[in-house]
């Protein structure tokens, strides 16, 4: 079983992000990391591909940078990458995103591709659906639960107030959430492969794509912020304010 | 006028309380169809004749997984019909409808608004983003325009109006597009729930561990409160997903909303913020969510949540 990865280099949420002046995008140093909700999809991947004599190819757009975060899913045990890397990728939207990760997908070939269900910088939350319906295959989204065989994939779809089981034969795109399994840690012999792993980097007219952008950011207002309350250092007594506040709303 | 579709999908047998908030809004925009999805009946449809819609589509997917056909259908009606904009919710059958619909079309989709408007040159929407910090304003040409908004940015208001017409909307073979839905379970509903509880308790990586998380729950039954969490403790596993409070959670506005040992990321904050009180527990005295915070206790959850909870105990 084919089996590739949608991942993602963010710049690291830990740090205060920023935008560019003028265009409003933002700001991706060198230096980014893997985005933690792929860990679960390249988890999820590398398991169904042990179970089914498969491959994990992981592949990604943005400017690769040093390929940190790449190497990081690699060292968990991914066989290979390929990165889509064009400064006319800069600001893509969504489809752009979708149509770009289609075309790098169709050439490595696939039987399962596998994605989280939104980025953490840019959470749009529709490429996984775009990317199925530019392959012409089915969208199994918000998987939390994932089975997978030669011909068939099985997952458990979240729903607002429980869950649907749904079923498709391959090839499909599944969507994964958070928790759908849990990530492993790299080895130290992982890291040491991951560096001996082919990454592939691409253009756009490597893949014969053309962007067509029709969004744009036009403004950046400041929203009116809420004015923060009291403040009270605990020392033993503090539970007593929340329990005049709670009574003062009528909550008891 | 303006053409404008609302989405609208079925939940318990009637529209979902999204659905109805993105009716009314759709209404202020211009003349509004509804794209209702579910098993539909006289009584759902005399809701969405009550919020305002005069037409809707009414499309049943059965067993089958309704994305695919229904973004197959869709297309090829807004090719006839030419709406102007088409509102869906930041919900899970809502992105995968816009998502492959906007592929199917070739056109943007404008996700986690908080607000739309429709304009000369196409239309206008607002994003909340850095945790609500800051607005950003984006603006999409060409159309159709597709357009996710967040759950509760919008109030539900009905119109009193009358039955709408209905037309059955057909959805085509999607071939190898197709999916079948072979079991829907429904999880036990404990308490209230996160979308219309009036006080929300939510925990964070403060509570040190999984099983910490109690303090939550049992500070939540006194106050019959719903149970939410942070993306970090959801992440690791401690609860499960549909407690998830922030931008890639459930948008909350409970009168009361309490967050233990969570330090505020803007991912939390952006899904909370507009509650009507909240009341902040933390160890870190710089923690951000004590910027939003009406009341904020600079200590430590295991200590200040146990007192409270027996305080209420003795109540």
């Amino acid at each position: 079983m084919k089996v590739v990865v949608c991942v993602k280099q963010i710049p690291d949420p830990a740090t205060p992000y920023s935008l560019e002046e003028g265009t409003h995008w933002l700001i991706r140093p060198a230096e980014q990391v893997l985005d933690d909700t792929d860990r679960y999809g390249v988890e999820m991947g590398l398991q169904l591909a042990q179970a089914n004599e498969g491959t994990v190819a992981l592949v990604s757009m943005g400017p690769s940078g040093n390929a940190q975060g790449i190497r990081q899913a690699l060292a968990m045990g991914a066989d290979k990458a390929v990165i889509i890397e064009d400064d006319g990728l800069r600001g893509s939207d969504a489809l752009t995103t979708a149509r770009v990760l289609a075309k790098a997908i169709e050439g490595e070939g696939y039987d399962l591709v596998i994605a989280g269900t939104e980025s953490t910088d840019g959470y749009a939350g529709v490429v996984p659906q775009m990317l199925a319906e530019l392959l012409g295959v089915p969208a199994l989204t918000f998987a939390t639960s994932v089975e997978a065989d030669g011909g068939a994939v099985t997952i458990h779809r979240q729903t607002v107030d429980g869950y649907d089981v749904v079923v498709t034969d391959l090839p499909a795109v599944v969507s994964v959430t958070a928790g759908v399994v849990e990530p492993r840690y790299p080895t130290f012999k992982g890291i040491m492969d991951a560096k001996k792993k082919p990454v592939e980097t691409v253009s756009l007219s490597d893949l014969g794509v053309e962007t067509n952008e029709t969004q744009q950011v036009a403004s950046i207002t400041e929203a009116p912020e809420r004015q923060a309350g009291r403040k009270i250092e605990d020392e033993g007594e503090a539970f007593s304010e929340i329990v005049a506040l709670l009574e003062e709303r009528k909550v008891i | 006028m303006a053409k404008v579709w609302a989405f609208v999908e079925e939940t318990n047998g009637a529209p979902s309380s999204l659905g109805l908030e993105l009716l009314t809004k759709a209404r202020e925009l211009g003349e509004v169809t509804v794209v209702y999805l579910g098993a539909g009946g006289d009584d759902a449809f005399s809701v969405l004749g009550d919020h305002g819609a005069a037409a809707v589509l009414h499309a049943n997917a059965g067993d089958r997984l309704p994305s695919a056909p229904l973004a197959a259908a869709l297309a090829e009606r807004a090719a006839a019909d030419s709406p102007e904009l088409i509102l869906l919710g930041q919900a899970y059958t809502d992105r995968d409808v816009a998502g492959r619909l906007a592929a199917r079309l070739g056109v943007g989709v404008l996700s986690n608004a908080s607000d739309v408007r429709l304009t000369d040159e196409g239309v206008e929407t607002d994003h909340e983003i850095f945790g609500g910090a800051q607005v950003a304003t984006a603006a999409m040409t060409g159309g159709p325009h597709i357009v996710l908004a967040r759950p509760k940015s919008f109030p539900a208001e009905p119109t009193g109006g009358g039955a709408p017409t209905v037309e059955t909307l057909e959805l085509p073979d999607v071939g190898t597009s197709e999916a079948k839905v072979t079991e829907s379970h429904v999880e036990e509903r404990e308490g209230p729930q996160l979308g219309d509880a009036a006080v929300v308790v939510s925990g964070g990586r403060g509570l040190g561990s999984a099983d910490a998380y109690e303090l939550i729950e049992k500070l939540a039954k006194p106050l019959r409160a719903a149970t939410g969490a942070t993306r970090a403790i959801v992440d690791a596993g401690w609860v499960p997903y549909a407690k998830q409070v922030g931008q890639t959670g459930k948008t909350v506005k409970p009168d009361v909303y309490i967050a233990a040992g969570i330090s505020g990321a803007m991912q939390h904050l952006v899904g909370m913020k507009d509650s009507g009180t909240i009341i902040a527990i933390n160890k870190d005295p710089d923690a951000p969510i004590f910027s939003v915070a009406d009341l904020g206790i600079v200590g430590d959850v295991h200590k200040v949540l146990p007192q409270l909870i027996e305080a209420l105990a003795n109540r």
